[in-house]
């Protein structure tokens, strides 16, 4: 498992995400060098590792943000270098994204900004829109008169969850979130872990989800993956991970604070 | 109505006041209008039936909105006397439509009137305006001690700050202002000489020129650019740090916003005003001399001589005694409006637009009281 970032072996579904090989860097230095990775349709994939090692460059190179150096990424079965611009668009329908920090439409509602993907891509009639972004709201666990709120006027916790509902506007297939309960404080991010496992469950996504949180890691999450050196150097349930030898992923999952937090 | 295989559909079996509706189809997004049409028809079409089995058997696909017609089907049916009930489904095509049922008694709106609507929209203008007056004689009044604090300590005072403010404000603003007045020396000369030429009275054009650029024209076009240039940016400088909340931790660390940001723009301002205005008016001046010597045929040396019997000083000084007052007031709007900044960058934009039309029009106003100030002086 250490080295392919492949499952365990038999399992017959094909990846929904698929790298390989993959080369990403800036100037003269390498983030990502030879990293493969598996996301399994239906799965929870928790993805670790250190500060700067470059977790966020991975989606984002998933996302088409950031170009790669080498290697392939396939999503949805479909190469990313050989995809047309149509076939592009109809793969960013299929995903959502939630990033960090929310990256709201400051001068758009909550409402306004669940609306913007259904604009850009449905045909409804407005009635029928603001049902559906109220049911959004609603399905995130925000008050029904956050849909009028400005994102200047929400809390950090209330961020996350119209940025989730706005990644979800669109009954995504993939979900990306990053560091979805940084900033939240325990109970609200044990309740965001919760709302994240109920969703998966309901709506039978696919979460890839980039955290540092061991307690999301424990509770919601199928498999996890540990970035280092590089690459992707560990992939498993977290039994597995906590057996696995490589010194990085040792010190995470066995460090005192790992251990307090795992036991306790 | 012909219907592709995965459009959704309905079809209604009739039994007695029982009918089974046969689902069909893909209930997802991209099928909005399509579902909407089935959410309007099928209770319609069930007519006088009491009962109806909705068949989920041929339903391809469900996805959130599926499921919300759904159940908005079975809301509608309810309160039309029909009895419902779901067949067939899939336990996850149950679980959806549990998970999105409508638990909010819809919202309605509030019965509004338009012309009470209209008196709101007046009444809350009015208030705005005289707040905003009141908060900007306040400002003028906290920038005022904040620079009597800089007098009182130098040391303390950021000359760094007030340097790279006169740079930014007369020595990069100063080639564009000397360019504008230039042409409008020009022009008005021009149009000048043009109405003059018919009375037989070409020479006065130097007494229109030289009176209306020392007293007006030039001091109005450089606080006006001015206003676009330097006020719009104060605004959008301050308001973005107040965007990121750099203002607030400016407050924390017990400096104060005003003498940081505030003061070193506005004393660069009331220090650059002064010196703009001075050249603006030199090359109104020569822009005027060149257009009286190749349009009038007044040779140079004749406008210099005539230019020296009409022009006293109290002309001269009139444009610049103004000029610190525009200063001022430009100022004390772009940061003002700065400040006032909200969360988003529509907002910074709105703001940006308000500085630049507020301090234009308050220095048309300012002058106009000047003109009549100075009349009554007889100056």
């Amino acid at each position: 498992m250490a080295d392919t970032g492949q499952t365990v072996a038999g399992s017959t579904p094909e990846p929904i995400i698929k790298v390989r090989d993959l080369v990403v860097g800036f100037g003269d230095k390498l983030i990502l060098d030879g990293l493969a990775l598996d996301v399994m349709p239906g799965e929870i994939l928790g993805f670790v590792g250190g500060s700067g090692t470059g977790k966020s460059v991975l989606t984002r190179t998933i996302l088409g943000l950031v170009d790669k150096r080498a290697g392939h990424i396939e999503v949805f079965g479909n190469d990313l270098d050989v995809v047309s611009d149509a076939e592009k668009r109809l793969m960013e329908k299929r995903w959502g994204v939630m990033f960090q920090h929310g990256a709201l439409f400051s001068s758009l509602t909550v409402a306004q900004n669940i609306q913007v993907p259904m604009r850009e891509y449905l045909d409804l009639s407005p009635a029928m829109m603001n049902d559906l972004a109220a049911l959004k709201i609603e399905m995130v666990g925000l008050k029904p008169d956050a849909g009028d709120k400005y994102p200047s006027e929400l809390s950090g916790g209330m961020i996350k969850r119209a940025a989730l509902a706005r990644a979800l506007a669109l009954d995504p297939e993939i979900v990306f979130l990053d560091e979805p309960t940084s900033g939240l404080d325990p109970i609200g991010a044990a309740e965001f872990d919760m709302l994240i496992g109920t969703l998966q469950r309901t709506l039978g996504l696919t979460v890839f989800m980039v955290t540092h949180d061991l307690d999301s890691l424990a509770s919601s999450c199928d498999r996890i993956a540990a970035l280092a050196d590089k690459k992707v150097v560990a992939v498993g349930t977290l039994a597995e991970m906590l057996e696995c030898p490589h010194p990085w992923v040792k010190s995470y999952f066995r460090g005192e604070r790992a251990l307090a937090r795992l036991k306790g | 109505m012909t219907i592709t295989l995965a459009s959704p559909g309905f079809e209604i079996k009739a039994d007695g006041d029982h009918a089974t509706v046969v689902l069909s189809g893909e209930w997802t997004l991209d099928h909005g209008r399509r579902l909407e049409h089935v959410l309007h028809e099928l209770p319609a079409s069930l007519g006088a039936m009491r009962h109806a089995a909705l068949d989920m058997q041929s339903i391809t696909r469900l996805d959130t909105l599926g499921a919300r017609v759904m159940d908005q089907i079975i809301h509608q049916l309810g309160s039309d006397g029909v009895k419902s009930e779901i067949t067939h489904a899939l336990p996850t095509h149950t679980k959806l439509i549990e998970a999105v049922r409508n638990r909010n008694t819809p919202v309605t709106a509030p019965v509004r009137s338009r012309v009470l609507d209209i008196l709101v929209d007046i009444g809350r203008t009015v208030v705005l305006a005289g707040q905003d007056m009141l908060r900007g004689i306040s400002f003028i009044g906290e920038v005022i001690l904040a620079i009597g604090r800089a007098l009182r300590h130098p040391g303390k005072f950021r000359w760094a700050a007030l340097v790279n403010q006169l740079e930014q404000i007369a020595f990069r603003g100063a080639p564009i202002i000397i360019l504008i007045t230039f042409l409008v020396g020009c022009i008005v000369s021009q149009q000048g000489i043009f109405q003059l030429r018919r009375f037989g009275a070409t020479a006065f054009v130097v007494d229109l020129v030289g009176i209306i650029t020392l007293r007006e024209l030039a001091l109005l076009l450089c606080a006006i650019m001015i206003a676009g240039r330097s006020g719009s940016a104060f605004t959008a400088e301050i308001g973005s740090m107040k965007m990121r909340e750099e203002i607030d931790a400016l407050r924390v660390m017990g400096l104060n916003p005003v003498d940081v940001l505030v003061v070193p723009r506005i004393l660069a301002l009331i220090i650059a005003m002064p010196i703009l205005t001075f050249l603006a008016s030199m090359a109104g001046l020569f822009g005027a001399g060149l257009t009286a010597w190749t349009y009038g045929s007044i040779a140079p040396d004749t406008f210099v001589t005539r230019l020296q019997s009409v022009i006293t000083f109290k002309h001269f000084s009139v444009g610049l005694i103004k000029a610190p007052f525009m200063a001022i007031v430009i100022g004390a709007i772009a940061c003002i409006e700065g400040m006032n900044v909200k969360g988003s960058a529509e907002s910074l934009g709105q703001q940006v637009t308000a500085s630049v039309v507020k301090s234009i029009f308050m220095v048309i106003v300012i002058d106009g009281l000047f003109a009549v100030f100075f009349a009554s002086i007889r100056y």
